[in-house]
């Protein structure tokens, strides 16, 4: 039936776009440590492959945007469906950014710093990696997203007080550095928490839906 | 005659329609989940279908409660309860036709004198109030068995969104023949005893004379649906009813069932053969069951936000609807009677009940009854409607090509203008790069002709002079030859001076550098032209020697320049003058 064919066709696209939104969190977290460790040439081919994802999922979005309209698919929660896919959109779009501004602005991080960057990436990413099972979770079990989401808001707290320690570290313990080099690593420290804070606004996002499907 | 007679039960029968289309698709259409002239179409159909197969329980009570036996009479008890249902929708208070029906016919009995048998009365009365409570029971025991399945399966909600769309649609249909089933005797009840006695064969269905009323009286419920539900079905899905789909699922299908099984005689048998009481086959509100049907969720979801005024309504419409289309009724039926002296209904002397005419629980062929078989025109009625759909498909989906056609076209259209337009930027660049590249030509023609001239200009002055050195080398006398020598020095000195050309390269180095001699005027509005000429020539990398050439002066006078040129830029001594001048 052409409606159940429809519908799965939606469907793929939605597991596909969810998908690569967790693929380019994972890039993100290589990309930043190879960064880090200096493995330019990973590097290089850690942003080409973001590039290609976030391209990806743009893609992705608009085809279910437009699977959605004109097979008059889910009138009622559309609009909510829309928004969600855009916020999700968001995290790779900022993951993206990020990773970018690696390699243009180049920034001189002191090996000190490599852990804690390469921990508060890690936080962030894990961020992303569970609002994204709760995000397919709305789809199918309305009831079960609040028990997932819980952990989000954990690591986006996490991620905060970590970059706080980081900035701290920075400003007081860096002696060394010079002022200029302090607010290139604290935009950075900055960076990275920004992938935590757009997991966070999914899960606010998710939570209000869900609470709309379930009652 | 009896057409006319029959008007007000089709207005009645119309306003139905377009009031209670609302409460079966008007969270799916208000949604958006299905078109409106889908949800019409369906709902028209099963209304006819459910009001002619199984819309003779309901006509039988109602018959059973006052057999009205003239069609004047059923005219005016009909139109009576069609103005109270009006005016009471006017007044935006809770009305039924069920409830104003009943009324009437209640005025009626009072009017001819059929005593009315308050037993039914009583077990009609008891299902209004008893129908919107099943209708909760209904609804809430439904709802959880929705929930508990929905989240047994966990099914995809776009798959989901899907089922949820033919749900509606099913069950609307379910809805939708139940409200003809269960209302018609609302609308045609009234004109049972005047049914005219034909069956009419169909093929594969025949229909006796009660059964032909029910088909008029479905089709006008069927024409206030498609007519004037719109409006209503949009406003119920958006707004004071708007409900999940699954909710919207969950009351329609209540509603259906509480209409069903209150207009089922096979049922009300089937009940009745198993040694339970049988159900009483009485026309209920949909709208009231809806209501119910609705706070039966509410009380599962634990909303506590039933609305009391609306319940408050529906009780004081079970008294206030039958009450003014009873006194409505016997007032109309008064002046009918005694203006217009026409028979509104046998009088029965008081004490005796009301005649019952008979009901039509199936078809009977008696020996008076007129056969008309309506096979082949029903055959090619079909035929000819199948033909019309397929006609109209072909017609839309041509239009639709044709549409289609005509936006490609359009595109394309709008694709040669574009091209079109980019041609035409494109000559026109072209022909201004030619006519730059003409003037290029040209201009280089012109340093040819000038360079040859000079060549040849210089050769023939070099021939002169070599000639007056010839002759000077032949002159005796020493002051003669001395005289000359000097004169000829003097020639070339003046020849030395280059006037024309140092101004003419001066013109072309300031045409180049345009740009730069504009940022060094805004940067140092106070250089004077020489300043700006000297500044220019250190910009090209000439030496201070050759400046000193081109400019005629010596080149202590160059030095003493760039001396005050950097002064006035402002260079300390180890700035390098050049470099400042390259980086402007």
């Amino acid at each position: 039936m052409a409606f159940f064919r429809n519908a799965a066709g939606v469907i793929n696209a939605i597991e596909a776009f969810f998908n690569t939104v967790d693929e380019g969190v994972l890039v993100f977290k290589e990309g930043v440590s190879n960064y880090l460790h200096g493995n330019q040439d990973a590097f290089n081919n850690n942003i080409a492959n973001m590039a290609k994802l976030e391209a990806d999922a743009d893609n992705l979005r608009r085809d279910i945007e437009n699977k959605l309209y004109t097979h008059s698919l889910m009138p009622e929660v559309r609009g909510d469906i829309l928004r969600l896919l855009e916020e999700m959109d968001n995290i790779i779009d900022t993951a993206k950014k990020n990773l970018f501004q690696f390699d243009v602005e180049v920034p001189n991080i002191p090996a000190e710093l490599n852990q804690d960057l390469i921990l508060l990436t890690d936080i962030c990413v894990s961020s992303v990696s569970t609002v994204i099972p709760a995000a397919r979770a709305y789809f199918r079990a309305p009831e079960t997203v609040k028990d997932q989401i819980h952990r989000v808001y954990f690591y986006e707290k996490e991620a905060d007080k970590l970059a706080d320690v980081i900035k701290r570290k920075v400003f007081r313990q860096m002696t060394g550095l010079r002022l200029s080099e302090k607010f290139h690593l604290r935009y950075f420290a900055l960076h990275i928490e920004t992938v935590s804070d757009t997991a966070e606004k999914v899960a606010d996002l998710l939570s209000i839906m869900a609470i709309k499907r379930t009652i | 005659m009896f057409f006319f007679y029959l008007t007000s039960g089709l207005f009645l029968g119309w306003s139905l329609g377009a009031n209670d289309a609302a409460n079966i698709f008007g969270t799916a259409v208000g949604s958006k989940m299905i078109r409106f002239r889908t949800a019409a179409i369906i709902a028209g159909i099963f209304v006819i279908i459910g009001a002619t197969l199984q819309g003779s329980g309901t006509t039988d009570t109602l018959s059973h409660l006052g057999a009205v036996d003239a069609m004047a009479g059923a005219f005016t008890v009909a139109l009576s309860a069609a103005i109270v249902v009006f005016l009471m929708t006017k007044a935006l208070l809770p009305v039924s036709t069920t409830q104003a029906i009943v009324g009437a016919i209640i005025g009626w009995n009072l009017f001819t004198g059929h005593k009315t048998d308050i037993r039914l009365l009583t077990t009609i009365v008891t299902t209004w109030v008893v129908s919107p409570v099943i209708g909760a029971v209904f609804s809430a025991f439904f709802y959880i068995l929705l929930r508990a399945l929905l989240k047994r399966l966990q099914i995809h909600l776009v798959i989901l969104d899907v089922w949820i769309k033919w749900a509606l649609i099913v069950v609307g249909a379910f809805g939708a023949y139940s409200l003809g089933a269960n209302n018609i005797a609302n609308v045609m009840g009234v004109f049972a005893g005047s049914a005219p006695d034909v069956v009419i064969d169909l093929g594969i269905i025949r229909l006796d004379g009660l059964q032909v009323l029910f088909l008029l009286g479905g089709a006008a419920i069927a024409m206030g649906i498609m007519t004037y539900s719109k409006n209503l079905m949009v406003k119920v899905g958006n707004g004071i009813m708007a409900l999940s789909a699954e909710a919207a699922i969950v009351t329609v299908l209540a509603q259906a069932v509480v209409l069903f099984i209150f207009s089922s005689t096979s049922f009300s048998g089937m009940l009745k053969s198993i040694g339970l009481p049988p159900i009483p086959l009485v026309p209920v509100s949909s709208s009231q069951v809806i209501v119910g049907s609705i706070i039966g969720i509410g009380l599962i979801k634990g909303v506590n936000e039933i609305k009391f005024k609306t319940i408050r309504g529906i009780i004081a419409g079970w008294v206030l609807t039958p009450v003014a289309a009873g006194l409505l009724s016997f007032l109309a039926l008064f002046f009918v009677r005694n203006l217009f002296n026409l028979n509104v209904g046998s009088a029965v002397a008081t004490g005796e009940t009301g005649a019952v005419m008979p009901a039509a629980t199936g078809t009977v062929i008696s020996s008076g009854t007129k056969y008309i078989n309506l096979i082949w025109p029903g055959i090619s009625l079909l035929a000819l409607a199948l033909v019309s759909a397929l006609l109209t498909y072909t017609f839309r989906q041509q239009k639709k090509r044709l549409t289609a056609e005509k936006e490609l076209l359009e595109r394309e259209k709008e694709n040669i203008i574009a091209r079109q337009a980019l041609t035409d930027a494109e000559i026109r660049a072209v022909q201004v790069e030619n006519q730059y590249l003409q003037n290029e030509v040209e201009n280089k023609r012109r340093d040819l002709i000038n360079y040859a001239m000079s060549i040849v200009e210089q050769k023939e002055y070099f021939e002169k002079v070599s000639e007056s050195l010839r002759e000077l080398s032949g002159e005796k006398r020493s002051e003669l030859r001395d005289e000359k020598l000097k004169k000829l020095e003097i020639e070339i000195r003046q020849r030395m001076s280059f006037a024309d050309k140092v101004e003419d390269f001066n013109i072309r180095i300031e045409k180049m550098h345009k740009d730069f001699m504009g940022r060094l005027a805004q940067l140092y509005p106070d250089l004077s032209s020489n300043e700006t000429r000297l500044a220019v020539l250190i910009r090209l990398g000439i030496s201070s020697k050759e400046i000193a050439t081109l400019l005629n002066i010596s080149p202590k006078s160059v030095e003493i320049n760039r001396y005050r040129l950097r002064k006035k830029l402002g260079l300390d001594r180890k700035a390098s003058l050049t470099q400042f001048i390259n980086n402007i």
